[in-house]
């Protein structure tokens, strides 16, 4: 759905109009659930953070002042909900990783002039190769801090914009750019590890 | 380019590439870097590289879907729904 649909839902569901609400479910079940679903690592929680989310939302929907932001709205709910279902294990606290680590690796050599990167010129056009990739990517979120994950699902998978993702984690707005772009070369790597082993060609200058 | 100083620079734009993509940075900033990355292969195929990760995402819908919506779980936000607008026309 539109982003533009999405908001005109939101004004017809505080309006009353009877046939937004399935609408408005069955949109937003969906993307609650994605999210809860990397965010908890379990569907039954992913599950159960939907319903508790949809009912959150349904309570208090008349506090929505700006349905423009119906996403970012629904999104935080969806956030704390997800919290309440945190795992000790897959919400460790986590420190700021350090950009060097996120560097491409020199080629063999030592040569300044070449880093060692995979061909990814196949991309976006390779409808296998992407859907491979797709894999790869969703484990690489799935996978990485949570700090980082919840920034790239809201801001790259979601499409949030740098404040309203800012206002559903609590962050300033630096901390958002700060995390996303760790978490996308986190994602990068991954990536480019994946075409590596499958043959892509190594080595740019 | 003779002179180019590949390590000092590209760690700059290294730290600015996200920032960069989402036309985030001042225009001057941004000229800087639309030269250097014109000028530095590695930097140039790096960037390349972010952008198609970004892209991955914005297209990414995942394969696993939620449980179609138990009768008595519906039922259950309709009430809510419902509460709310009476509350809002009271």
């Amino acid at each position: 759905m539109e982003r533009a649909a999405e908001i005109e839902l939101a004004r017809q569901l505080l309006a009353g109009t009877p046939e937004a609400f399935d609408r408005f479910v069955d949109h937003f079940r969906a993307k609650i659930f994605h999210y809860s679903r990397i965010m908890c690592g379990h569907r039954e929680d992913a599950e159960e953070v939907v319903q508790e989310t949809l009912l959150r939302v349904f309570e208090n929907f008349g506090q929505l002042r700006e349905p423009e932001h119906v996403r970012a709205w629904v999104f935080r709910i969806a956030k704390n909900a997800c919290l309440i279902k945190r795992r000790k294990s897959v919400y460790a606290p986590q420190q700021e990783l350090s950009l060097d680590e996120l560097m491409p690796a020199r080629a063999p050599g030592g040569d300044p002039m070449k880093i060692e990167i995979a061909d990814w010129s196949g991309l976006p056009e390779d409808e296998v190769l992407r859907s491979e990739l797709q894999h790869v990517l969703e484990d690489a979120i799935a996978n990485m801090p949570e700090i980082y994950r919840s920034v790239m699902l809201l801001r790259d998978v979601e499409e949030l914009s740098t404040e309203d993702t800012a206002q559903v984690l609590d962050l300033n707005t630096d901390a958002v750019k700060t995390r996303l772009h760790r978490a996308r070369l986190l994602a990068r790597k991954q990536i480019d590890t994946y075409l590596r082993a499958n043959g892509q060609a190594v080595e740019r200058n | 380019m003779a002179t180019h100083r590949h390590d000092e620079n590209c760690q700059r734009m290294f730290a600015l590439l996200s920032e960069y993509l989402d036309l985030e940075l001042p225009a001057e900033t941004c000229q800087e870097m639309d030269a250097h990355i014109a000028g530095c292969g590695p930097c140039a195929a790096f960037t390349a590289s972010l952008r198609k990760t970004i892209e991955l995402c914005r297209e990414y819908r995942p394969q696993e879907l939620p449980d179609p919506i138990a009768r008595d779980a519906r039922q259950k936000l309709l009430e809510a729904y419902q509460k709310m607008l009476a509350g809002r026309r009271s």
